[in-house]
């Protein structure tokens, strides 16, 4: 396979909070539209990392870029390429399916007549039009969860950042939410994303497991089985993360 | 009969959380109720705990009704909310002797029940509940939950949003709890959880689908469950089996494709549709369901039954 683009570029990236160290010399890179795995247990420095590359927080130290973008001097440009979701809040609980869409686009700067045909599509293909009116506060979250995910990917962000997306959510629906992941990567999106389910894990083309702030493995699932001699990457992530 | 759970209905306005629930659990059992957000499980905890009163049914604990006799069940249950139910001002140890009190009783009388759970948080007992990590809260809502020895033990989703070592060292725990004799009753929605428990009830949408031991073979497996393997990756075939007419439903699962089909002479059939396919490291294998594929069936089931009575969201 010939090397692809580096959407992402990280190398040495250091996070200091006082004299605690979040993030130590981080080095790693994502290829333009896989889908990259950010694993880890709570508190190793996930959210951290992930904060400072979509443009929410400085570095202490490293070079980083995101979508060909310096993390130092071009937040601004960062944040318009990138999409972000997380379980915790995504939509807007009081205004309408449609509502939330056109709020969406309209902060990424879509003009109107983008986003009056693009919202079509996107609502015939999640079969979502006759709820459209609906607030989102009153549809279920699995519906909620794959809304969020479209309007996350709405603008055609260059990456798209998924902290615990599916979260709560019932296996099928959970299942749906990755194929969605997997369409948007032939869309040429590329996607960083956390997540507790070790299954999961294995849906992903490469994958890195940080323990205490640093990386300790970065690999694809297969590989990342073989050198851990684990039967999963369940058993995979306790060797790391317990040892 | 430590809880019974006897035709339990609730709605919130025009929504029925609960539809006739029933189940019992038996004297020490490790119980998990397994269900996505919004199965209804914190409603039928809260009910449990004697803080939400059901519309219909009863719920005993140990004999007790948690309506009428709220006031003897409170003694007796020790209940983990879902949120964090620390105070966040008190210090970790001012935390453990608060709820000691309230129960009228003291740390001491009651540590060697606490003693794994607390030592592991022990070296921070001068610190702020709020300022301690999300898997130091829980060891300490757990043991702040233990600390009158309770009867029965009323978790809600304790591991929801934890990483998976963490999630592990909880269970180890609650195994040990319950060879103190102590009958817990855990909400999860991780499948995996489910393999840890005597017995899982799955609830889905306000209705319990079904009961079972998960170290028993299934006895109803009339499924006709394939795993499908590649070292090419799974996610190009999924369409393609998909649009096979045996194939009645496919669906990622880890590193393979987990396939039902529609009757177990398609077995034969597809075992040479993929011969075909040129993939000479495709391996197709029948397995025996996990909970989480009896749990989809469970729930493709349903969607089935809504569709065919013309039910939309």
């Amino acid at each position: 396979m010939a090397e692809r683009e580096h959407i992402i570029e990280v190398k040495d990236l250091v996070k200091k909070f006082g004299s605690f160290t979040a993030n130590d010399r981080l080095t790693f890179h994502v290829e333009r539209g896989e889908i990259f795995g950010f694993l880890g247990a709570n508190g190793a420095g996930k959210t951290t990392a992930m904060r400072i590359l979509c443009g929410l927080s400085y570095p202490t130290s490293g070079e980083i870029r995101v979508a060909g973008h310096d993390v130092y001097r071009e937040r601004e440009k960062i944040k318009k390429k990138i999409g972000y979701m997380s379980q915790k809040f995504s939509l807007y609980e009081d205004l309408t399916v449609s509502e939330n869409i056109r709020l969406y686009a309209g902060i990424y700067g879509l003009g109107r007549k983008q986003i009056a045909s693009r919202e079509e599509q996107l609502l015939e293909r999640l079969g979502l039009i006759h709820i459209r009116s609906r607030l989102i506060g009153q549809i279920p979250l699995g519906w909620k969860q794959k809304l969020a995910f479209s309007v996350a990917i709405f603008h055609q962000p260059a990456v798209v950042f998924l902290d615990e997306p599916t979260g709560g959510v019932d296996p099928i629906t959970r299942r749906q939410f990755w194929e969605m992941i997997h369409d948007a990567t032939e869309e040429g999106i590329t996607v960083f994303v956390t997540t507790h389910y070790m299954d999961e894990a294995e849906y992903c083309d490469r994958v890195s497991i940080m323990v205490d702030g640093r990386i300790d493995a970065l690999d694809t699932p297969a590989a990342l089985k073989q050198q851990f001699d684990s039967k999963n990457m369940n058993e995979v992530f306790l060797k790391l993360a317990r040892s | 009969m430590s809880l019974i759970i006897d035709h339990i209905e609730k709605s919130y306005d025009a929504v029925k959380a609960l539809k006739k629930v029933n189940f019992e659990v038996n004297d020490g059992e490790l119980f998990g109720l397994i269900g996505p957000d919004g199965a209804g499980k914190t409603t039928l905890f809260r009910i449990m705990a004697s803080l939400v009163i059901p519309d219909a049914g009863h719920c005993l604990i140990q004999g007790h009704n948690v309506v009428k006799d709220y006031r003897e069940v409170r003694k007796i249950i020790g209940y983990m909310p879902g949120r964090f139910s620390l105070y966040m001002d008190l210090s970790v140890e001012e935390n453990l002797a608060f709820y000691a009190q309230v129960f009228g009783t003291t740390v001491d009388e009651n540590y060697d029940l606490i003693r794994d759970v607390y030592e592991q948080i022990a070296p921070f007992k001068k610190r702020l509940a709020g300022k301690l990590s999300g898997g130091m809260k829980q060891k300490l809502a757990l043991s702040c939950a233990l600390i009158h020895r309770p009867e029965v033990l009323i978790l809600d989703e304790p591991t929801t949003g934890v990483d998976a070592v963490s999630r592990m060292e909880f269970w180890d725990m609650l195994r040990k709890i319950q060879k103190e004799g102590i009958t817990i009753v855990v909400s999860t929605p991780y499948m995996d959880e489910a393999e840890l428990c005597d017995r899982v009830g799955l609830i889905q949408k306000g209705s319990l689908l079904e009961i079972t031991d998960p170290s028993k073979p299934y006895d109803k497996d009339e499924t006709q469950l394939f795993s499908l393997k590649s070292k090419r990756g799974v996610y190009t075939y999924l369409e393609r089996v998909r649009r096979l007419e045996e194939c009645r439903h496919a669906w990622l699962f880890g590193d393979q494709l987990h396939v039902t089909l529609r009757s177990e002479r398609d077995a034969i059939q597809i075992k040479s549709i993929l011969d075909s396919w040129d993939d000479s490291t495709l391996e197709w294998t029948k397995i025996t369901p996990t909970i989480e594929d009896r749990f989809m069936g469970l729930i493709e089931r349903e969607a089935e039954k809504s569709h065919n009575n013309g039910e939309t969201i």
